[in-house]
């Protein structure tokens, strides 16, 4: 296990190192001086130039001014928001658990049916069932989800006026020392109709956030399960005079699942991505309407931690998944 | 000498091949229609001026936000209504097809050269070069493809040029993964060696023998690709990061559409279901040439 986790870590350094000079590049690879870029200022003296590019560290040789940048990560200085003059990594901690909220309720509403239409799909495979669900998860496959939202809003709160167009709650809820998770903060609060309301506001952003990680979820769950219906070991189950509910949950399933933890796993970057959409789309206070706002406003240091720390989640997130894989899988645990 | 190092398949044999292939694939009833749909886009695309009512720019400014013409206050001219500046938006969405079609070509044409070059040469030389080529690859995956695409747009500016380079280079390494894991699997098989054997130079043995035995799962990542270059240079319009207005893009045309959404439904319906039907017709495709391609499937 010890030699395994080296291994990933082997690769995952190189890759982290990476990302750091992507975002170290980004700046100085945007067009315009990246002095004024980076304070936010423009049409200055050449004493205030000088003075700022010394304070950002602008003058110093560029192998320099990298190092300085990977010492002062390593200490959680991500630099100063422009818009804000906040810590860019106050910032992103104060909306980090908007989007993990929405994120782990869209990845588990993804599982709870990707999985169970796979394996249904896989089991009665060709039957209208089988092409029905499988139908439906290829146009949640093709979907964008950016237009998909706005269907919802239109149906959702503007014909049927359930659910509010954005927000994550009423306005007369308050929780002064919240975790960032409205679902549990409202619970706990006691406040009568506050956890309904943050329900209301979650449900269509995580619908929308849900629908490509459960499509690919089904699709793989199917094709894990139709290959491992084929497995010897599977036959020698049926063979035996198991029931089929006993061979497919305690044989077949199990072993099917295995892949299909990996395609979870992997689905936290295209959950990133689909954040920074639908959270534009509903006005969703996380980190991903921050990055498209941080960019329109040209708060470049936001970006730039943003760029990273997003990055640096999801390579977490993957190295996690690895490892849970190893747990899980016993041909990887034993070798 | 020559004669040893030359595997390409003669006139009757590529018939054969291509006869074999039409006969899995078109045994999948969802690849078909997804082909049919696409060719239509296509001819739509090619004959736009002379298929589209109105031109996609004009605006009507006696019919702003006109319903579809089965509404109430519909006008039969504009069939699927107008937006917010009275422009038709069936013509719009005619238009929008060449733009869709345009970007998923060159993306997957950047993608498929640069994932092919870099892939071939990793696989090929390994060492040091494999190593730092691919690990350059697992930083673009690193990132989400959008953010990334949307950094590098910022980087370059706002466009449609730019959004395409961008996804292009976020949708590259895809390819390079493929093509290198297939070079390794084929390098040293015998006809390679025999190929080397007969004098075949580096470039030869990469292009002329090793590569053409490595298109299908490439034939069907370009597929897979297409549809992701559509869905994302839409979200890039959408936005504001992608084609710029007037242009008639589908995703341009939902961004301009938001604040109408609860107004008029069909400004916002129609753009988002043209880039749905282009996607998912794509990857009907997709799903039939894999299937058709995979010599594990065609036995069971």
């Amino acid at each position: 296990m010890i030699r395994f986790l080296l291994g990933k870590l082997a690769y995952l350094i190189p890759t982290f190192l990476g990302i750091t000079i992507v975002a170290f590049g980004f700046v100085r690879l945007l067009p315009g001086d990246p002095v004024l870029l980076m304070a936010g200022e423009r049409g200055i003296t050449p004493e205030r130039h000088a003075e700022l590019s010394a304070q950002l560290g602008f003058d110093r040789p560029i192998w320099v001014q990298y190092l300085d940048f990977l010492g002062n990560l390593f200490q959680g200085d991500f630099g100063l928001s422009l818009t804000t003059k906040k810590p860019v990594l106050t910032e992103f901690l104060t909306l980090f658990p908007a989007t993990v909220e929405l994120g782990l309720v869209a990845v588990t509403l993804a599982t709870l049916i990707g999985i169970p239409l796979g394996v249904f799909a896989a089991i009665k495979r060709g039957s209208w069932f089988d092409q029905i669900s499988m139908g439906t998860a290829l146009v949640g496959y093709s979907m964008p989800i950016f237009w998909w939202g706005l269907l919802l809003i239109i149906f959702f709160s503007g014909i049927l006026k359930w659910t509010p167009v954005s927000g994550r709650i009423d306005l007369l809820y308050f929780f002064p020392n919240g975790t960032g998770f409205m679902l549990w903060d409202s619970l706990v609060s006691g406040q009568k109709g506050a956890f309904l309301s943050a329900v209301r506001h979650l449900i269509l952003p995580a619908i929308v956030l849900a629908t490509i990680p459960m499509a690919v979820i089904a699709r793989q769950s199917r094709s894990a399960m139709l290959e491992v219906l084929g497995e010897d070991y599977v036959r020698t189950a049926r063979a035996k005079g198991m029931s089929p509910f006993r061979v497919i949950s305690v044989h077949a399933l199990r072993n099917a699942l295995i892949p299909v933890v990996t395609t979870i796993g992997l689905q936290v970057g295209v959950v990133m991505a689909g954040a920074i959409l639908t959270e534009t789309i509903f006005s969703w206070p996380g980190i991903g309407k921050w990055m498209i706002d941080s960019i329109s406003r040209r708060d470049y240091p936001s970006v730039q931690g943003g760029l990273l720390l997003m990055a640096g989640v999801v390579m977490l997130v993957n190295l996690i998944v690895d490892l849970l894989y190893g747990v899980i899988n016993p041909r990887i645990r034993h070798s | 000498m020559t004669d040893v190092t030359k595997s390409a398949p003669q006139g009757s044999e590529t018939k054969r091949l291509l006869r074999e292939f039409w006969f899995y694939f078109s045994e999948n009833r969802g690849a078909v229609i997804g082909l049919c749909v696409f060719l239509a886009l296509v001819l739509i695309a090619a004959f736009a001026p002379l298929l589209a009512p109105h031109s996609p720019t004009l605006q009507n400014r006696d019919a702003l936000l006109v319903p579809p013409f089965w509404e109430q206050g519909g006008n039969p001219s504009f069939l699927l209504g107008t937006d917010a500046v009275g422009r038709d938006i069936l013509s719009r969405l005619i238009f929008g097809a060449r733009q869709s079609l345009f970007i998923g070509c060159v993306v997957v044409s950047i993608a498929l050269t640069g994932g092919i070059i870099l892939g071939l040469v990793a696989g090929f030389f390994g060492g040091w070069v494999d190593a730092v080529i691919m690990r350059v690859m697992d930083v673009i995956l690193a990132f989400p493809s959008l953010l990334l695409a949307l950094v590098m747009v910022a980087i370059l500016g706002p466009g449609l040029t730019n959004a395409m380079i961008a996804i292009a280079i976020v949708l590259q390494p895809h390819f390079a993964r493929l093509t290198r894991a297939a070079v390794m699997a084929e390098k040293n098989r015998e006809y390679v060696m025999a190929a080397r054997v007969a004098g075949a130079g580096r470039l030869r043995l990469m292009f002329r023998t090793i590569l053409p035995n490595c298109l299908a799962p490439l034939i069907v990542q370009g597929t897979l690709s297409f549809s992701n270059a559509v869905l994302d240079a839409a979200a890039l319009g959408f936005l504001g990061m992608g084609a710029q207005p007037p242009t008639p893009e589908w995703g341009t045309m939902l961004a301009e559409a938001r604040e109408f959404i609860l107004r008029a439904w069909w400004v916002v319906t129609f753009p988002g279901l043209a880039i749905l039907i282009t996607v998912l017709a794509i990857n009907l495709v997709g799903d039939g040439l894999r299937d058709a391609l995979d010599p594990k499937l065609k036995r069971s």
